[in-house]
């Protein structure tokens, strides 16, 4: 075998190895999904959606987690879309190219990377302790919104960005004002982009155990949140909670909810890669 | 017109406070993590805390060395990176440079499902799945080890490294592709004697991001690596990592405002500043390195 041949062999392997790196995780992480609906579907039934916690794991619920973790989604949904979209506006829209605009910037892409548990203790100290929520569903739904603030801000900033000059200057043109302008323009064009990132960020914020585990939310709480001053769990802490229990029967508990967390994360990323396909099919202006 | 402008200018304060917030999530972060350790180091100095190599604050017999987290942390972390890199970097050449196409835009959303999936759910992989597996490979291996959820994170930060030096080399000019060929390199060569080396910063800025997001991660060391600190690195042994010791004692009744409860606080700002440091250095090799190609 001569170089070229020996060059073009090691072209071909690495084509394979590429093939394989690019698979590999997604097959390991396939396996597994497969082995956890093997083990835990059978235990998913009407009793265990709607039974309360237990010391019992054939007759303990996933009620107060899956209401608690909906809640959440909702609380957090209503606080963090307005104050991200908000902001991203004014970052992208009335922002002018200074000091505080550059700040803001790095800023934003240091939040994005603080360690989820980090937000935790600031929701402890700051929501739980200085706001008196105590380890309120509010408390959760606070942190979890500055958590999940950076995604909705970048997400948002690329949408607007992808909004053409053209049709905002039609809009001043015909003596819209600049707030005018983006409420009626602006915003609507970009809605598609928008929305995509806010469904990937509220996922992100369901699948979250840590944040909410400092801030104090308990696994074990035997009612249903009725408001959003009541202490509450959520499905990840419930699962984290069965994980660490020695029976057996815990294990199956927590496959059978992590089952429907999967369900969950996969729906919303469904949806948000949907409405993406959507929306760059649209933008062909 | 008046109440118009009035009206523009009240919505654009409304935008600004929004932006704002942003600021001041970042000084409450610091402020209360600085306010909080600083009552704790009140009663522990910091040499005790940086050289001391017991951390036992929930015993009887407390000792506060951050050491013992600091090994977990980083023997997780090691093993995290040893899976990503190479895994990462490999699939980063294949769909930039070998892909068709509809190959890539099959395999990039499957990469980033491996980004979405909660980190619980990786917990129970490696705690259920990985770990049981290794005590074939490795007998004497604990229950719990940091082997077993390093390579969990491995998996799940490979989006991390794959798609950003996926968009580095995708960014280096096709003259030097063109240049290579033309000299009759394969692919292969091209690909790690000319691009790998052209896009090495926004390479490195993908590994460090991604170092970053190991070190912070929780749930998979909580379920997997253990609640133990210990000085070691060796990866067949239990630890306790700094984010797993901070839902420990979360989660534990240890009365709030206790110096034992006051250490989330210095292990929080120990993860900060190591977080934070680690994802400036990648926004500084960022910023310099989209300067050269244009």
């Amino acid at each position: 075998m001569n170089n070229a041949d020996k060059n073009q062999l090691k072209d071909v392997v690495f084509k394979y190895l590429g093939v394989f790196a690019s698979l590999i995780g997604i097959i390991l992480l396939t396996i597994f999904i497969a082995s956890i609906i093997s083990d835990g579907l059978k235990r998913i039934d009407w009793q265990f959606l709607t039974s309360l916690p237990s010391r019992k794991a054939d007759r303990a619920g996933i009620l107060t987690a899956w209401t608690g973790s909906l809640w959440i989604f909702f609380l957090t949904a209503l606080i963090s879309i307005p104050l991200g979209i908000a902001a991203a506006i004014y970052l992208e829209e009335y922002s002018k190219k200074n000091r505080l605009s550059r700040i803001l910037e790095i800023n934003i892409t240091n939040l994005a990377g603080v360690p989820s548990v980090i937000y935790g203790i600031l929701g402890l100290e700051i929501f739980v302790r200085t706001w008196k929520l105590g380890g309120s569903l509010l408390a959760g739904a606070f942190t979890l919104s500055l958590l999940i603030l950076p995604i909705i801000i970048v997400a948002t900033r690329e949408a607007i960005k992808a909004v053409p000059a053209t049709i905002k200057e039609a809009s001043f043109g015909m003596g819209a004002t600049k707030w005018q302008t983006i409420w009626h323009q602006v915003l609507p064009s970009s809605a598609g982009g928008i929305a995509t990132g806010v469904i990937l960020a509220l996922s992100r914020a369901v699948g979250e155990a840590a944040p909410v585990i400092v801030i104090g939310a308990l696994a074990y709480v035997p009612f249903v949140a009725q408001s959003p001053m009541d202490e509450f769990t959520v499905l990840p802490i419930q699962i984290f909670n069965w994980v660490s229990r020695p029976d057996a029967g815990f294990i199956t508990n927590a496959a059978a909810g992590i089952i429907i967390l999967l369900a969950v994360t996969f729906l919303l990323n469904g949806i948000a890669v949907y409405l993406r396909y959507r929306w760059q099919r649209h933008l062909k202006w | 017109m008046l109440k118009v402008r009035l009206k523009e200018k009240i919505i654009e304060s409304g935008l600004w406070l929004s932006a704002m917030a942003t600021i001041l999530t970042t000084i409450a972060i610091i402020w209360v993590l600085i306010s909080q350790s600083f009552v704790f180091f009140q009663h522990v100095s910091i040499i005790e805390f940086l050289t001391e190599t017991e951390w036992t604050p929930l015993f009887s017999n407390k000792k506060y060395g951050i050491l013992p987290l600091l090994a977990g942390t980083i023997s997780t972390t090691l093993v995290a990176i040893l899976v990503a890199l190479p895994l990462g970097i490999t699939i980063a050449i294949y769909l930039s440079e070998y892909a068709p196409k509809l190959v890539r835009n099959l395999f990039k959303p499957a990469l980033e499902i491996l980004a979405a999936v909660p980190t619980v759910v990786y917990g129970f992989f490696a705690l259920t799945v990985v770990t049981p597996f290794l005590k074939n490979i490795f007998p004497g291996i604990s229950t719990f080890n940091a082997l077993s959820a390093g390579l969990v994170m491995g998996i799940m930060i490979i989006p991390m490294v794959s798609s950003l030096s996926e968009d580095a080399l995708r960014a280096v000019p096709n003259s030097l592709r063109e240049a290579a060929f033309g000299m009759g390199s394969t692919k292969f060569q091209t690909s790690f004697q000319v691009l790998v080396p052209a896009a090495s910063s926004g390479i490195i800025v993908s590994v460090i991001l991604a170092i970053s997001r190991a070190i912070g991660e929780t749930m998979i060391v909580a379920i997997a690596a253990g609640q133990q600190p210990n000085l070691t690195l060796n990866p067949l042994e239990t630890v306790e990592t700094i984010t797993a010791f901070i839902v420990q004692v979360s989660l534990g009744d240890v009365p709030h405002g206790s110096i034992e409860y006051q250490t989330i606080f210095a292990a929080g700002l120990m993860l900060f500043l190591f977080t934070f440091v680690l994802n400036n250095i990648s926004h500084y090799l960022k910023e310099k390195f989209q300067e050269k190609y244009e």
